[in-house]
């Protein structure tokens, strides 16, 4: 399926190292190794899910692709270009194709600026518009959102969560961005407001074709929007496989584990629960070899010496484990 | 699953919690009642803002006040009333009789105390132990909650534990002197799913052993699912709905009960079409809502929700609807 | 114009002047919610008013000398008396107004422009941040008043030299204020979202930045004002401020040190005056604290 479509975006070995400075003379006594290796492609028109508990650096993926942070080592290549050592001003006009939507609906939108302007921003960044034809495109904005143009003058504080979160994705919307990555975009909402803000990603990808890396820890949103879900576990991507494909033969330890943990909404299923044991480890000081072995209750002898790389075990589906199950 | 032995331990009635703001009077519980017998796991499920953790800190009277205030209503602990005791009774009661394990693992325990220290404290206090006694008592707890090296971890400040430790710890805490009943807000919200997913088994363990019977409050239908009997569902400071877990999910029959449920992204559904929505968002608890709170955003909503509120009514078999419309047809359906 | 106002009250659907809505229904409001900030505006509007217009409230040349008139307590051809030198005190407070007012104002402005200056920049420019911090971490480490008689006593005494003094030695707090401010907000996601919108530093800067450290900078501003009146009277009191010839609430009570048993009129009016002052910038800046803290404080 995705052999026909173009590659938007394609990371080749991402790291991302921050160095931890001790003493007087802040000397470096380690590294977090946030990001630890990650490559996957994303193409026109899909959404890649990100999944994995907190620690395991699939927010730092994110802004990394972003050039909020700047990576270690490793390659972005947007649309083939390389975009990962650009100066903030040469990474500029990228801006235009990729967006963002940030997860805390409270503080991702400047509380003293009107609902307009955040939303105009990137807008007025990058095109010369009259003030007539810039209140045109909010309006057309507002409304592709969900939102009346009446709210147009009103500051965040008198927005609800979800529809602050609105903003923030018409933000992203305004200059027509190929990839839009979502960190977290309906975790801090309630419940009934999440699906209207699913909904509306989903249909929005329906009429403009964007693309998503969308980066939660909820599996069940995941698994809903996703056409890909890349499984991250400390630093690096253990499975990524299309999305029935994941939740029908899960091969990693860690992501059958993953699924077994999320409680069903179903008091009727006995299912048989994996429950890991231990805690997930620190990304300071990462066990050997295969970093997941410490809590994996398949672990060998080979997994504690040798660290697995991703492999592709049937078309697409690609897995970083010595002992890949269903296989 | 611990069998509850049917008789009644807690019994709230018509509570009634207002906190009294320059913006105008929150009516954050209005007007709710449930019971929860010996053993038994009673989840109350609801979204923010709907009371249900106002609800629980009501129960032990924990609410600040000023602004806060328990306006009216009785909580009935062996047929004694809470709300009636002195200060000093409260006291006697929280932690020992009745204990609380809260959302945030990290500030809910003293930074600068040792584990050892905080639970000690309970225990030097409803239990009037020697040091020595209590070092044994928590050595024992620490193993029933399944925390590694217990010897070491006694001496250790909560920042060097993880989260799912600390939450170990305060469910230790709440279950150190064998109390009947443990409300638990939101315990495993903050957690990783896998995390989550220890706790929930660990707390589940307990349960058959102490025999505790647990007031579960949360978001999550999952996590009612995994571990409730019976659920309360609570919307704008109301009850709307309350029925055993297996009715609830099988054939829920408040509007809004039924919406969550269709709204809800499952892992267990191959389907991906659009999930069903419900329209406009929670009410604002500022102004006195007149007639049934969830009218403006009911499918099924008629003249008569906007202006009368419902009345809970039992349609049999514990099932209690508070609703002029209750959904009749069973099962769950998608768009 | 239909005005929601933070109480709830909702004025006539009918065109009504902005100053009769202001009177009768803005400021009862905010009076009602801010007692004391009211009070301490009202107060400062009232010196603000004597000072420019002294010269028209029975007053004389303060500098005119009637030495056969000195020493008389408050009576009604002199409503404070007269100092030593038989100078009119009501006539030398009123225009003292001028110097301390003029000082508070002018310190409490240079002080946060050249504070927020160099905030800024030492919060985005991390070697920057190194250096200047420890310069002024220095300059914190000296006492404020003595670090202004240090700075007096190298020039003549001026006006202009006790706006410079009191300024140097109230910078250092503007900028350790700017700083952590600007630090907390360059993490805060919606500056990240501008970054992301392409947004350019300097505009994110203007955007997002300025207007969110505005409200604190204001509070801090008036305590600044307060707190140069006091330094201000203080170094004019041990003759290290403005030149003796000109009437200051600090020079008057200086040059009656001395005195103050046998008239102690001479010192009771300028410190009434100086503490009313003082206490109604307090006030003013306590309310705006209040006022400005954001809807967090309100929120249930």
């Amino acid at each position: 399926m995705s052999k026909n479509k173009k590659v938007l975006l394609e990371l080749n070995n991402l790291c991302k190292h921050y160095p931890i400075r001790k003493g007087l003379l802040s000397k470096i006594a380690g590294y977090v190794y946030a990001v630890d290796g990650v490559s996957f492609s994303i193409y026109e028109g899909e959404t890649l899910g990100l999944v994995g508990e907190s620690g395991c650096g699939k927010s730092t993926v994110g802004r990394t692709i972003l050039r909020l942070l700047d990576p270690t080592a490793g390659e972005i290549l947007w649309r083939g270009e390389r975009i990962d050592e650009l100066s903030r001003a040469e990474m500029r006009p990228f801006r235009k194709e990729i967006q963002a939507v940030f997860q805390d609906p409270y503080s991702s939108l400047n509380p003293r600026m009107r609902a307009a302007d955040i939303v105009s921003e990137p807008l007025r960044n990058f095109e010369n518009l009259t003030q007539a034809e810039g209140r045109e495109r909010v309006k057309e904005l507002f409304a592709l959102v969900g939102l009346r143009p009446d709210q147009m003058l009103r500051y965040p504080h008198e927005f609800s969560g979800g529809q602050r979160q609105r903003l923030g994705i018409a933000r992203a919307l305004s200059v027509k961005p190929k990839l839009i990555m979502c960190d977290e975009p309906v975790s801090a909402l309630d419940v009934s407001v999440q699906a209207q803000v699913i909904n509306l990603l989903g249909d929005l990808q329906k009429e403009f074709g964007v693309s998503y890396l969308f980066i939660a820890h909820d599996l069940a949103v995941v698994k809903h929007i996703s056409h890909r879900i890349a499984v991250m576990y400390l630093g690096r991507v253990v499975e990524l496989a299309e999305t029935a494909e994941l939740f029908a033969c899960p091969s990693h330890p860690y992501t059958e584990a993953l699924l077994s943990a999320v409680p069903i909404p179903d008091p009727t299923r006995q299912r048989q629960q994996i429950v890991l044991g231990g805690d997930v480890p620190s990304p300071i000081n990462r066990p050997s070899g295969c970093h997941f072995h410490t809590r994996c209750i398949y672990a060998q002898e080979r997994c504690k010496r040798e660290e697995p790389t991703l492999e592709e075990v049937s078309p697409g589906h690609f897995v970083a484990c010595h002992f890949k199950l269903n296989t | 699953m611990s069998q509850s032995t049917g008789k009644s331990i807690l019994e709230v009635k018509d509570l009634r919690t207002y906190f009294y703001t320059r913006d105008g009077v929150v009516r954050s519980v209005d007007g709710v009642s449930f019971s929860i017998s010996e053993g038994e796991t009673l989840a109350i499920v609801g979204e923010s803002g709907c009371g249900k953790s106002v609800t629980s800190l009501s129960l032990l009277r924990l609410i600040p006040s000023p602004p806060g205030k328990i306006v009216s209503g009785s909580i009935l602990f062996h047929g004694k009333d809470l709300l009636s005791l002195s200060d000093e009774e409260m006291r006697d009661i929280r932690g020992d009789k009745i204990s609380m394990i809260f959302q945030e693992p990290m500030t809910s325990l003293n930074p600068v105390l040792t584990i050892g220290r905080q639970i000690s404290e309970v225990l030097e206090l409803h239990r009037h132990c020697t040091k020595d006694e209590a070092r044994t008592r928590i050595l024992e707890l620490l193993k029933l909650v399944n925390i590694s090296e217990p010897e070491r971890r006694i001496d250790e400040y909560p920042h060097q534990l993880s989260g799912g430790m600390r939450q170990r710890i305060m469910i230790a805490m709440a279950l150190a002197c064998d109390p009947e009943i443990l409300i638990a807000d939101e315990p495993t919200t903050a957690l990783d799913v896998t995390i989550q997913a220890q706790i929930l088994n660990l707390m589940r363990e307990l349960r058959d052993r102490t025999r505790a019977a647990i007031i579960l409050i949360t978001h999550d239908l999952g996590v009612v699912a995994e571990m409730a009997q019976r659920v309360v569902v609570m919307y704008a400071g109301r009850k709307v709905e309350e029925a055993s877990v297996f009715d609830l999910f099988a054939k829920p029959m408040h509007p809004y009960t039924l919406g969550l449920l269709n709204s809800m992204p499952r892992l267990d559904d191959a389907s991906t079409k659009r999930l069903v929505e419900i329209p406009g968002m929670v009410p604002s608890m500022k102004t006195e809502i007149i007639g049934c709170a969830f009218a403006p955003r009911c499918s099924v909503a008629s003249e008569k929700c906007t202006q009368e509120s419902p009345v809970l009514k039992n349609h049999g078999n514990g099932h209690w609807v508070s609703c002029w419309h209750p959904i009749s047809a069973a099962g769950v359906m998608h768009e | 114009m239909i005005n929601n106002n933070a109480m709830g009250a909702v004025s006539e659907p009918v065109q009504i002047s902005k100053v009769r809505l202001f009177l009768s229904v803005q400021l009862p409001a905010m009076y009602k919610r801010y007692p004391f900030a009211v009070i301490g505006a009202a107060t400062l509007l009232l010196m603000t008013f004597i000072a420019i217009f002294a010269p028209f409230l029975g007053t004389i040349d303060p500098q005119s000398v009637a030495p056969l008139n000195r020493l008389k307590p408050p009576s009604w051809a002199n409503w404070f008396g007269t100092d030593a030198l038989g100078r009119d005190v009501y006539s030398r407070v009123m225009y003292g107004a001028r110097v301390s007012l003029v000082v508070g104002i002018a310190v409490a402005l240079l002080s946060t422009v050249i504070g927020l200056s160099i905030g800024l920049v030492t919060g985005f420019i991390r070697w920057l941040d190194a250096i200047v911090m420890r310069i002024m971490d220095g300059l914190m480490s000296i006492p404020s008043i003595l670090l202004a008689i240090a700075l007096m006593a190298l020039t003549k005494a001026s006006i202009e030299n006790v706006i410079i003094a009191i300024t140097l030695a109230e910078v250092p707090r503007v900028v350790r204020l700017v700083r952590s401010l600007v630090l907390g907000l360059r993490e805060q996601p919606y500056v990240e979202a501008a970054a992301a919108s392409g947004t350019p530093l300097l505009k994110t800067l203007v955007r997002h930045i300025l207007p969110n450290i505005a409200a604190p900078l204001l509070v801090q501003a008036t305590y600044i004002c307060a707190s140069a009146m006091i330094t201000e009277a203080i170094l004019s009191f041990i003759g290290a401020g403005t030149p003796p010839n000109i009437p200051s609430w600090g020079n008057i009570m200086a040059e009656s040190r001395s005195l103050f048993q046998i008239a102690g009129y001479l010192i009771l009016f300028p410190s009434i005056f100086l503490s009313a002052t003082v206490l109604a910038v307090n006030y003013l800046g306590d309310g705006l604290r209040d006022a400005l803290d954001p809807r967090l404080s309100r929120r249930m």
